[in-house]
């Protein structure tokens, strides 16, 4: 395989990853939803948590971005 | 097609003479456009809380609303994770957050987002955790190690529990680092990709068939446009909401508030 070609499949492959982060971040934010529209009154107060878990979460997607970029421009 | 990455490519803008400075070797003080955009950042924010404190009034003027919410969002921000000694903190935690959101936004507006530059990122990150260090030996001295020892976990836990404690600890900097290189990087390089694909509807020879393809393009810069704001927005409160989070574990090692 010509090796060019194989660089950009593998940096396609990794950014894959961020599968797995689209899943969590969409996990966050549907089980925050699904509390907010039972409590409200409740919803206000844990929008740092929400955003924190977000960001947390969406790190490891970030990982696999930026490996992919590793592997594009190396 | 342009490349799409070609916007995150340093070039000199104003050239100043290296200095020999003791101790650090050679500096070159050159401007680049980097610099250029951090600067313009720093004078805005600067110019704007001038403006918001300047004539002070006990009815608000629009400028002193802007000062005077953003200043209580990052206080009770600061005061809500770390507990009554934030206070101490906020200082950092909002110069911090107003560095990163006006760097964010003059990328959406301007031409260069410093933000996307892995060194900036870097340095914001090593800053922070260099303060989380250091506010943690002043405060806890040879306590810090409670900090991978969580307090009530039997001891065959912790054999498991410490290495992991220890490996996140040493990743934060990183995550810190690459979540806002990664956010603001990709974000204008998705926007750069969308707007190739309307250059590209008309001269990639399908005809008419451009217009539409154009258009539609045309339509997902636009509403990535209003997702970059969100997202810049929402990347400067997270590294304001983990700053607070990571001093917090510092400052209230061993007891929960």
């Amino acid at each position: 395989m010509d090796p060019a070609a194989a660089k950009y499949i593998g940096a396609g492959l990794a950014t894959l990853g961020m599968i797995g982060a689209g899943i969590g971040v969409g996990t966050i934010f549907g089980n925050f939803l699904s509390g907010a529209t039972r409590n409200p009154s409740a919803a206000g107060g844990q929008f740092t948590n929400l955003i924190l878990g977000a960001a947390l979460t969406e790190a490891l997607g970030i990982l696999a971005f930026v490996l992919g970029l590793v592997i594009l421009f190396s | 097609m342009a490349s799409p990455m070609h916007q995150f490519e340093i070039q000199p803008v104003l050239a100043l003479p290296t200095v020999n400075i003791p101790g650090l070797g050679m500096i070159d003080l050159s401007i680049n456009n980097s610099i250029l955009s951090m600067l313009i950042a720093a004078g805005v924010v600067i110019v704007l809380m001038t403006l918001a404190t300047a004539r002070a009034a006990v009815v608000p003027g629009r400028v002193q609303v802007i000062g005077e919410g953003v200043f209580g969002y990052i206080d009770d921000l600061a005061t809500s994770i770390i507990g009554h000694e934030g206070r101490s903190f906020f200082p950092f935690v909002f110069t911090l957050f107003l560095f990163i959101l006006t760097m964010n936004f003059l990328g959406l507006f301007l031409m260069f987002t410093a933000t996307a530059q892995l060194a900036v990122t870097a340095t914001l990150a090593a800053m922070t955790i260099l303060l989380v260090l250091v506010v943690g030996f002043v405060r806890n001295g040879a306590n810090m190690y409670k900090l991978f020892v969580p307090a009530g976990v039997p001891w065959y836990m912790l054999i498991l529990v410490t290495p992991i404690e220890i490996i996140s600890f040493l990743l934060r900097p990183v995550t810190l680092a690459l979540r806002l290189f990664g956010n603001m990087l990709g974000g204008h390089v998705a926007l750069k990709v969308f707007a190739g694909f309307v250059a590209l509807a008309f001269g990639g020879g399908i005809g008419l068939l451009g217009i539409p393809v154009a258009t539609l393009s045309l339509g997902g810069i636009v509403a990535l446009t209003a997702l970059e704001f969100l997202v810049a927005f929402l990347q400067a409160f997270v590294f304001a909401v983990l700053t607070c989070v990571y001093l917090n574990d510092v400052v209230n090692l061993g007891h929960h508030h």
